[in-house]
């Protein structure tokens, strides 16, 4: 018997098997890229998992599997907990995408949700959070805050993710402050608080007040206390702790709203394949508690932005916007379209560097 | 006292009992650490090393084995025969990085042309993408008496900013959406590394790595090569005089190890992996170091060693998910595993005596 | 590009304190090397330093308890290198491997309630006039302590390899433990002493990442410096200032890297995020005219027979 066929005669039994017995509880598994301890992506996507075990109690037992390389051995896992009878399993990392198509195959009966990747089928959502809505009203306070008119961005690697969150950040900033310059430096990697210390420091030695991170540690948060003067946001999580100022305000990926609801819909039998894409409304994306340091004016005009595209009134990527090299990309009062936005791979009009290829 | 005295002759029976004292005390340790944590210790050991052989899913897990263990076999065998001659290639995890690129690359120039010399292509630019990484540091030896332990490692560095750059840019899928990484390999049918025996887990790599096995066990037993390189290991003044060439023995040594982890690396992105990601490696090069000296340099136990150590990541991942272990506490298990197997060999190579004796 | 925006001063300033890390676990591996034991468990070394150092000052409030539990600690987790490699008699890489393993995970283990706390500030030492001083004042007088203590580290080092009779005897260990075996020095004893000091030293520079150059805990946030500390003791020949001059000039590149990046400069920042690596080989092809070379009993096994 070909192995297909045996995994997935042997994924039928056990979901036969679970359908008797997990009446009562549905297994969800997590399989996360980083260590739970990383204070950042992995763990906001374990607080998560917690609230799902706080919202459901005894009717939903919980497992993961954390720091799980993208590749062979995220297929493994998947695989594993598909047979040890998960009903629904989260995959969360952008690399994760193939092999949770992989697995998904072999298992018709499991739930799968992959997060931040294009690819689905029947049994496989793909969700994702809508961050540059976030970058937008940071990019807002961000223009008002800065006096050198000089705001550093740190990013991690040039994907459409980090890209859309600057040109989101600068056409806001832009937007209340024409004079705003943009200085951008990629770390080239998803983790090194000590290069971030750095990048932090070179930025602000160079004129920035306000530091923009696309990394999830604190180091630049620290750097910027020690200087005194320079306004940081908080990313991933709150950072509450460098609050009320350098830390002004901060965006936070809150995944425990999606979780809960697709958990009780794999409960009540009404899951189907979909493609999230969820922004501030839902509370996918949070903007944390704006600090006193911010003038009530700038803080009004904020979370009146935050108001506005909750509510779906404004979109923040809405023309006239021209990209860098100065050729037309939205026409006056267009909004982007997702498919655009999903893979941005270029840097809008008044942005200075190349992005590296 | 507690006093060692060097046996005449290694026990050959010590060298057997070792690696299953060593486990049998890596179970006991490791127990009480996963005791402390609140976990059942003995549903721990039993997940880790008897679920993935023998347990309810074992069909999928023993050919998964094979698919963890042999790059690390492949590249330890390379590792091994330098070791021997004290030539310390630490960088594999970078010849292991280019020979994916160089592989990949080639396998995705020709897409999407269907032919059977695309494969034995990809493989022979692996190898020599690989070879020609760790050429850098062999080359730099030889003619400045450079450090190769350092430029290798440096050279770690630098293969890992070209891959981010790589995915990023150059092999970028182009249906992809703009998202880094390449085209799935799996899903392209000429440049596909799957498993020769479906379900098996036995792709290309796997075989190659057994080749090794046996190719390093006569080239070390059998063959002139294998005898200048234990020389030069055991008396490189000697080796010297029985006219061994340092220089090429370097550059057979980097070059080998460097070809054999380029050819890890192809077959990796080739199969199991399927894409060229800035994530792509995943510490191989580093583990198999271990591995070479946990096999103690031998072909033979290196396979087993790279059988053992797959064995505990595959084990340690279900542990994690069946019992909620975290991952540190299964790599610090495994850390106890390498202390004792490293710590009870002493007793293949010497005799332990009680008796009063001055400290040295 | 507007290259005037990087500061000179503020350069070198900030390259101090981006090496002190780095600086301190290298030193402390210099002197283990000097005694011919290779112990490649730096970086398991640092990690665990790095989290004793925080959840120390977190729970005493005092980064100088801090840093002594650090380098405690890091000098406890060596010892697990010393029963291996001194007593055991097992191969020096593969412990020294296994204990960055074993140290990785151990870290992890301790740090689990530590995640997202703000640990206490570490202070500056301000010296009233001179740190006011242009140019010399944010070099040379305006840093915390373990920044000072690192220099002051190298330069006891270096006086007492090369002038006491301590480092005499520790050099002679380590160029041929036979024959200092034979003088009657006791081998073993004294390798065990250096090896705890360097498990100490990296300790400390694990502690300086997680509480004065990031400053909080995350899993695995040392992220390789072990490793270049290592590659520093190879560059530097076994020479302490040269440690210090190699630390100064990674750091520096790393830190000329990011300068060059911020202030636009068109060279694709993957090749710039090269560069530290590559100018180190560079480096090292150059510095390789001098043939002072390894200590000679380095990494090799020591058992007294009589």
């Amino acid at each position: 018997m070909k192995i297909t066929a045996l995994l997935a005669s042997a994924a039928m039994a056990l979901g036969l098997a679970s359908a008797a017995v997990a009446d009562d509880k549905t297994k969800v598994g997590f399989v996360y890229v980083g260590p739970v301890g990383d204070g950042g992506w992995t763990y906001e996507h374990d607080q998560g998992r917690l609230a799902v075990e706080e919202a459901f109690g005894d009717k939903v037992e919980t497992v993961y599997v954390e720091s799980v390389a993208e590749g062979p051995d995220s297929e493994r896992v998947m695989t594993q907990m598909a047979l040890e009878g998960a009903d629904l399993i989260f995959t969360t990392s952008f690399g994760y995408m193939d092999p949770t198509i992989n697995v998904a195959k072999k298992f018709p009966n499991v739930k799968f949700e992959h997060a931040t990747g294009y690819k689905r089928a029947d049994n496989v959502s793909t969700y994702s959070a809508r961050f540059y809505e976030g970058r937008a009203v940071q990019g807002t306070i961000a223009g008002h805050m800065t006096k050198s008119n000089v705001i550093g961005y740190i990013g991690s690697f040039p994907i459409p993710e980090v890209i859309r969150g600057i040109n989101a950040a600068y056409i806001h900033a832009k937007k209340v402050n024409p004079d705003v310059e943009f200085k951008i430096v990629w770390a080239f990697t998803w983790f090194d608080p000590a290069k971030e210390a750095d990048a932090a420091k070179v930025l602000i030695e160079q004129g920035a007040d306000v530091i923009l991170q696309h990394t999830d540690s604190t180091a630049p948060q620290a750097a910027a206390q020690a200087a005194g003067n320079v306004v940081t946001f908080g990313q991933a999580s709150d950072m509450a702790e460098y609050g009320p100022f350098p830390r002004v305000s901060s965006i936070i990926d809150n995944w425990a709203p999606y979780y809960i609801a697709r958990t009780k819909a794999v409960m009540d039998g009404t899951w189907t394949s979909v493609d999230t894409w969820d922004g501030i409304a839902p509370g996918m994306v949070g903007i944390g508690e704006i600090s006193d340091a911010v003038p009530a004016e700038v803080k009004a005009e904020a979370l009146a932005l935050k108001e506005a595209i909750a509510s779906g009134e404004y979109h923040p990527f809405t023309g006239p916007l021209k990209k860098q090299d100065g050729s037309d990309w939205l026409a006056a009062g267009a909004v982007a379209d997702d498919g655009t936005l999903a893979g941005m791979n270029f840097f809008v009009e008044g942005l200075t560097g190349d992005i590296p290829q | 006292m507690v006093r060692l005295e060097k046996r005449a002759e290694p026990s050959r029976a010590w060298s057997m009992a070792t690696p299953v004292v060593a486990v049998l005390a890596t179970m006991i340790a490791g127990g009480l650490l996963f005791a402390a944590l609140g976990k059942d210790p003995v549903e721990a050991i039993r997940t880790i090393f008897w679920e993935p052989l023998f347990g309810e899913f074992s069909f999928y897990y023993r050919p998964q084995l094979v698919v963890k263990g042999a790059p690390l076999v492949l590249i330890a065998i390379g590792l091994s025969l330098g070791f021997k001659a004290g030539i310390w290639n630490i960088g594999a995890e970078g010849q292991y990085i280019i020979g994916a690129l160089t592989g990949a690359g080639v396998g995705l120039a020709f897409y999407p042309m269907e032919s059977v010399v695309i494969f034995p292509l990809m493989v022979l630019a692996g190898a020599l993408g690989g070879w020609a990484w760790a050429m850098i540091p062999a080359v730099l030896k030889t003619r400045f008496g450079t450090n190769e332990i350092l430029v290798s490692l440096m050279l770690v560095y630098v293969a890992e900013q070209l891959l981010a750059s790589m995915s990023l840019g150059l092999l970028k899928n182009p249906e992809g959406y703009g998202f880094p990484g390449s085209r799935n390999l799996q899903q392209y049918a000429s440049a596909h590394n799957g498993d020769l025996i479906a379900g098996s887990g036995l792709h290309w790599g796997a075989a190659a790595a057994l080749i090794a096995v046996i190719f390093a066990y006569v080239l070390l037993n059998r063959h002139m090569t294998g005898f200048h390189i234990r020389l030069t290991g055991d008396a490189p003044r000697a080796a010297r005089f029985a006219g061994v060439s340092p220089t090429r023995l370097v550059l057979f040594c980097m070059g080998v190890s460097g070809a054999l982890a380029g050819l890890a690396g192809l077959f990796e992105v080739s199969g199991p992996a399927g894409v060229v990601s800035i994530d792509f490696n995943v510490g191989y090069g580093f583990t198999a170091i271990i591995v070479a000296f946990l096999g103690r340099l031998h072909p033979v136990g290196i396979l087993l060693a790279g059988a053992l150590m797959a064995l505990t990541y595959i084990g340690g991942d279900i542990a994690q998910s069946n019992l909620g272990l975290p991952s540190a506490a299964i790599q610090v298990f495994q850390g106890m595993l390498l202390f004792f197997l490293l710590a009870f060999d002493v007793l293949t190579n010497f005799r332990i005596r009680l008796g009063a004796s001055e400290v040295a | 590009m507007d290259l005037s925006a990087i500061n000179p001063v503020q350069l070198i300033a900030f390259l101090m304190v981006a090496a002190t890390p780095v600086l301190l676990a290298a030193i402390g591996e210099l002197v283990v090397e000097k005694s011919g034991v290779l112990n490649l468990g730096v970086e398991g070394m640092m990690i665990t330093g790095a989290i004793a150092g925080f959840a120390a000052t977190v729970e005493s409030g005092s980064p100088a308890v801090g840093f002594v539990a650090a380098a405690f600690a890091g000098a406890l987790l060596s010892c697990l290198f010393v029963v291996l490699t001194q007593f055991a008699l097992a191969n020096q890489v593969a412990s020294g491997l296994a204990l960055t393993l074993f140290g990785l995970g151990l870290s992890a283990l301790m740090g689990q309630t530590y995640v997202g706390v703000k640990p206490p500030a570490t202070g500056k030492v301000d010296i009233p006039v001179l740190s006011d001083l242009p140019v010399v004042g944010p070099i040379l007088f305006n840093h915390d302590l373990m920044v000072y203590f690192g220099i002051a580290l190298v330069a006891a080092t270096w006086a007492v390899l090369k002038y006491t009779r301590a480092g005499l005897i520790l050099r002679a260990v380590g160029e041929n433990h036979d024959a200092a075996h034979a003088l009657g020095y006791k081998v073993v004893r004294i390798r065990i002493l250096a090896i705890l000091f360097g498990g100490a030293c990296a300790g400390l520079g694990g502690a300086y990442i997680s509480l004065i150059r990031v400053p909080q805990w995350t899993e695995g946030m040392t992220a390789g410096v072990g490793w270049i500390a290592l590659a520093l003791v190879v560059f530097a020949s076994w020479k302490p200032w040269r440690a210090l001059l190699g630390a100064y000039l990674f750091g520096g590149v790393t830190v000329v890297q990011l300068n060059l990046q911020a202030a636009g400069v068109a060279i694709p920042v993957e090749y710039l995020a090269m560069s530290p690596y590559l100018i180190t080989i560079v480096v090292l092809v150059i510095l390789s005219a001098d043939k002072s070379s390894a200590p000679a009993a380095l990494g090799r096994i020591f058992h007294a027979s009589r």
